[in-house]
């Protein structure tokens, strides 16, 4: 395959950044997004240039730190995570536009490298259970619903790469601290800590500047693990609760 | 949004059901009823301030939130694919309600404020004088640009409706699949059939004065 691609490059956080153009030849069609990549960055070595940075890790599609946006669409055109998306997904010839995501809460570190420690800090506001560890506790000690443990785990599998963000025209990050709230608040052990949770995972999405949910549908329908909507649902009853029943003033 | 957009959700069947007297061949007699009935009643006066506070927050509080979002992107994308994963109505609910909104004030002007300011005509039903708003409203049906606005407009609401309707319930955290299907279809026919009604008035009137 030969494709032409426009790439997002910017030094640094400061820098304003501008799209450069590279033209790839001989791209297989069965290599990965990634791979692809890899094949430029050689070239860019080889003639001397700076390498495109870009965030991965796993490959495998679970760690979420994949996260370009192609061609208008986050992960691009397939409801699937950049590592797992294929050249064969394109055509021969064509010209595919990659960009950083694109939020005031997920600075650009460098070309298409963006920041989301954001999300970590979300996360350390309440997105855990406080509970002492000791000897593994019996697996049926606590009776859960199938149907609950099968909600609980869908909302589990976020695996917060940011491409609701990115894709949302807000920016906003309800679907991934919906998803972070529910996996608790379905489940015995996350019961204790349900309502401050709740109010302290949203006061902090707040302060992060991430914009307001006006319910597109476009975080779900772009979202690799296809966390659903009724988490944003539920996240809005789990604070209106929240304010009205916890102690906190 | 979601609680203030019920709100004016509910007016829209109020403000039908008055509307729809203006059909009545009486010369305009129930409709000038009506309209100094709402203007005059005590429980509608208080209502209506309710209806104006209404209003204003969910200009105001829409205006506010588009600042926020626009804040949250600063530097924005070069491509976009938005139409294959959201609906156009869902991207667009402030250019539809600035639509509304420049409708909303010349409707107005043209008939709220003349009721209670304006120098409009009486007539007299049984012996007690009422202001004759049934006339500034044919009066206006017979121009055809403001009949082609008003049509324009009602349309503009159809779409607002269209996301506004059921958006409301995920906002309030109702989203069910029991429910879900019900709360679409009623969405869908409420935005077809109000907005439609609204505008079937204003035609009516024009081709009946022509």
């Amino acid at each position: 395959m030969r494709i032409t691609l426009k790439v997002w490059r910017q030094k640094n956080t400061q820098d304003k950044g501008n799209f450069k153009t590279y033209k790839l030849d001989n791209i297989s069609p069965d290599m990965s997004f990634l791979e692809m990549f890899d094949v430029l960055n050689e070239q860019l070595v080889r003639q001397g240039e700076d390498p495109v940075h870009f965030d991965h890790d796993c490959r495998e599609g679970i760690c979420g730190m994949c996260s370009l946006y192609i061609n208008g669409k986050p992960h691009g055109p397939k409801q699937t995570t950049t590592c797992q998306l294929h050249m064969r997904s394109f055509n021969d010839g064509d010209t595919i536009t990659v960009e950083p995501w694109r939020a005031t809460a997920f600075p650009v570190l460098k070309d298409l490298v963006v920041d989301r420690t954001s999300f970590d800090r979300v996360i350390q506001a309440g997105g855990y259970i406080s509970i002492n560890t000791g000897g593994v506790p019996d697996a049926n000690e606590i009776p859960i619903p199938k149907k609950d443990a099968d909600k609980a785990m869908d909302a589990a599998a976020c695996i917060g790469c940011g491409a609701c963000v990115a894709a949302c025209k807000n920016a906003s990050a309800m679907l991934f601290v919906s998803a972070k709230i529910s996996q608790f608040s379905l489940l015995p052990q996350g019961q204790t800590e349900r309502k401050t949770r709740a109010e302290k995972m949203i006061a902090q999405m707040d302060s992060e500047g991430f914009g307001a949910c006006t319910n597109t549908g476009a975080c779900s329908a772009e979202c690799p693990k296809e966390i659903s909507l009724t988490n944003i649902a539920r996240m809005n009853r789990e604070y209106f609760t929240a304010k009205v029943g916890s102690d906190n003033v | 949004m979601a609680l203030t957009g019920l709100f004016l959700i509910s007016f829209l069947v109020v403000h039908l059901i008055g509307n729809l007297q203006l059909l009545a061949n009486d010369g305009g007699e129930s409709f000038n009823l009506y309209a100094k009935f709402m203007t005059t009643n005590p429980v509608i006066k208080t209502t209506s301030y309710l209806l104006y506070a209404t209003f204003i927050i969910h200009i105001v509080w829409a205006i506010l939130l588009s600042a926020q979002n626009r804040k949250a992107r600063t530097v924005r994308y070069a491509v976009t694919a938005g139409s294959t994963n959201s609906s156009w109505t869902s991207r667009n609910m402030g250019i539809l309600g600035t639509i509304i909104l420049v409708f909303l004030i010349i409707h107005l002007k043209n008939f709220w404020y003349e009721m209670h300011w304006g120098g409009i005509a009486k007539v007299v039903y049984d012996g007690v004088e009422v202001k004759d708003l049934y006339t500034v409203v044919e009066v206006a049906y017979t121009q055809w640009w403001y009949v082609a606005f008003y049509v324009a407009a009602m349309v503009g609401v159809m779409f607002h409706l269209f996301h506004g309707f059921k958006s409301a319930f995920q906002t309030l955290g109702l989203n069910h699949p029991k429910y879900n299907p019900v709360i679409n279809t009623i969405g869908t026919l409420f935005s077809i059939i109000v907005p439609g009604a609204f505008a079937a008035i204003p035609i009516i009137m024009y081709v009946k004065s022509v």
